[in-house]
């Protein structure tokens, strides 16, 4: 990381006093004009952890993003990073121009020096390996958010931050990718934090979720925080119209629509969060 | 030298130095415009060449060479845009229309107000590649050389920002000297390629052979390379076509660059 530290005072508190510590936001604030898109937030991650930032459409969970990533600049409150930290970064949007003729080797070498063999790699890794010649624009949502996952793998992330990685995804989509970044984290003990625009289904692997709506609503684990009042405030009465269908599939698909059996192992998967119709209930 | 070369080819030297000349832009014309098109920034590129009036207005009364008139020109606009904060409640082309307009406007009145001197406006309008001297070819070889050296040096990095800028810059790229480098070279081609084809067609010499390679190419490189060969081969054209029907030859060349486009539609997009 050469230019985003910029606008990030560089302090020493908190570095050196633990060696986990990867970044901190503290108390950070940001406004558009008289618009506060966020307002006194506070969030720290350490490696091996993996957090999870949920809210409704416009609490501000990508502007903290972009705050964190040094895109652009708090205007009140501070934001400290382990000095050198290597970040790897799924963006929310992408699209890329149709103008642009491109294959997903020639995008995964835009991630810096990097050999054929670790870009082939990698694509193994994330059970892609046949993409590496294919042009960027033919890919499918989830093949996407795979090649975009393996660009930021190849830079040794200390910190995986992801926006939003299961848009566009269905259900099964959303396990196998949440699945495959529990198991990322548990092999290289980088720190991970997830935006995720669902409200009900956070990865299960999540260490802590953190609950946005300008100011943080709640922190907690999944269970805590899915019995937290804030969290029923905020989310509580727009799940009265929505059930979850739960049932069991005695199979599931893989990205590529195949049929797999259904691995016993929950690790990563999702959990109910709040089903809309048992842990829900208030006043 | 170049008439001793002129006289062995059999041509005469104003026409060398003319497909020279059409060369020699179309060597940089291709990568910037592949970028130009990638990063939609046709609209930029003409409120650069409808700034030149006002550069060769500036250059006329400061007594320095139009030419660097115009690429200072175009270079403060480059900075006053790249600097700009995206936030700040005009769109890019209202922008880009008030700056080319007024510019172009500020440009006619300071010309009409210099009375002893008498400007070509349709030479510059409209290019004239056949009168181009020895001296002017020589800047275009530095611009070339320039220019290739800084794309080069920028590929990678603009490239990674085209796709995606905000990626990019958390990868470490350096997003906005990358922008304000690639809108320097720019102005610095458009002051050139003026000499040639004129305000009016400067760009056309950016975006066609860039858009006629992007079918047989797959990747940002074979477009590249392939929109240096559409150019030069407009170029090479549209000079035989002048010569030989006695046609306006920049007007000729875009020409024959648009029917090369429109040839190269028949193939399927490669990817």
């Amino acid at each position: 990381m050469r230019e985003c530290g910029y606008f990030i005072t560089k302090l020493g508190w908190g570095a050196g006093v633990d060696a986990s510590f990867l970044l901190r936001a503290d108390a950070v604030s940001v406004r558009r004009g008289s618009k506060s898109l966020l307002n006194t937030v506070s969030l720290s991650l350490r490696a091996g952890q993996i957090v999870t930032l949920v809210g409704p459409n416009g609490a501000g969970k990508t502007t903290l993003v972009q705050v964190l990533l040094g895109l652009i600049a708090a205007d009140a409150g501070r934001v400290e990073r382990r000095e050198g930290l290597v970040i790897g970064y799924v963006p929310q949007r992408f699209a890329v121009p149709p103008s642009l003729p491109m294959d997903v080797d020639g995008f995964l070498r835009l991630a810096g020096k990097s050999r054929v063999a670790e870009r082939r790699a990698v694509l193994l890794r994330l059970d892609v390996p046949d993409l590496q010649d294919a042009a960027l624009r033919t890919l499918s949502g989830g093949e996407l958010q795979r090649v975009l996952l393996a660009r930021a793998l190849l830079r040794s992330p200390q910190l995986l931050v992801l926006d939003e990685p299961a848009q566009g995804l269905d259900v099964h989509g959303q396990q196998e990718l949440y699945r495959l970044i529990a198991q990322l984290r548990d092999e290289s003990g980088c720190g991970v934090l997830m935006v995720s625009h669902d409200l009900h289904l956070v990865m299960a692997a999540t260490d802590q979720v953190v609950c946005l709506e300008q100011h943080v609503c709640c922190v907690g684990t999944p269970e805590a925080i899915s019995q937290h009042p804030e969290y029923l405030r905020l989310f509580g009465t727009d799940l009265r119209g929505f059930a979850v269908y739960q049932h069991h599939h005695d199979h599931v698909h893989d990205l590529h629509g195949n049929v797999v059996i259904a691995p016993a192992s929950t690790s990563g998967s999702n959990i109910p969060l709040c089903d809309g119709k048992g842990g829900c209930n208030h006043a | 030298m170049l008439e001793s070369l002129a006289h062995t080819l059999g041509m005469p030297d104003f026409l060398l130095r003319a497909l020279l000349g059409g060369v020699g832009v179309a060597l940089l014309a291709g990568p910037l415009g592949c970028f130009v098109v990638w990063r939609r920034m046709a609209y930029f590129g003409e409120t650069l060449t409808h700034s030149a009036f006002l550069g060769v207005g500036l250059g006329l009364l400061l007594h320095i060479d139009p030419i660097i008139g115009v690429a200072a020109m175009g270079a403060a606009i480059a900075v006053i845009l790249a600097r700009r904060h995206p936030a700040e409640g005009l769109a890019e082309d209202t922008l880009l229309g008030l700056l080319a307009h007024s510019s172009l406007a500020l440009g006619l009145v300071l010309l009409a107000f210099m009375e002893d001197v008498r400007v070509d406006l349709f030479a510059y309008l409209f290019g004239d590649i056949l009168a181009l001297s020895t001296m002017e070819l020589v800047w275009i070889g530095l611009a070339d050389v320039l220019g290739l050296l800084l794309l080069a040096g920028m590929w990678q990095g603009l490239l990674a920002m085209t796709v995606h800028e905000s990626l990019a810059a958390v990868e470490g790229r350096r997003v906005m000297a990358l922008r304000l480098g690639f809108m320097l070279v720019l102005a610095v081609f458009v002051a050139l390629a003026m000499k040639l084809v004129g305000i009016l067609l400067t760009v056309s010499m950016l975006i066609i052979p860039a858009a006629a390679a992007r079918r047989l190419a797959r990747t940002p490189l074979q477009m590249a390379a392939g929109a240096v060969l559409v150019g030069m081969l407009a170029t090479g054209l549209g000079l035989a076509a002048s010569m030989q029907w006695d046609t306006p030859a920049g007007p000729s060349m875009v020409v024959a660059a648009a029917l090369l486009f429109l040839l190269l539609t028949v193939f399927p997009r490669r990817g």
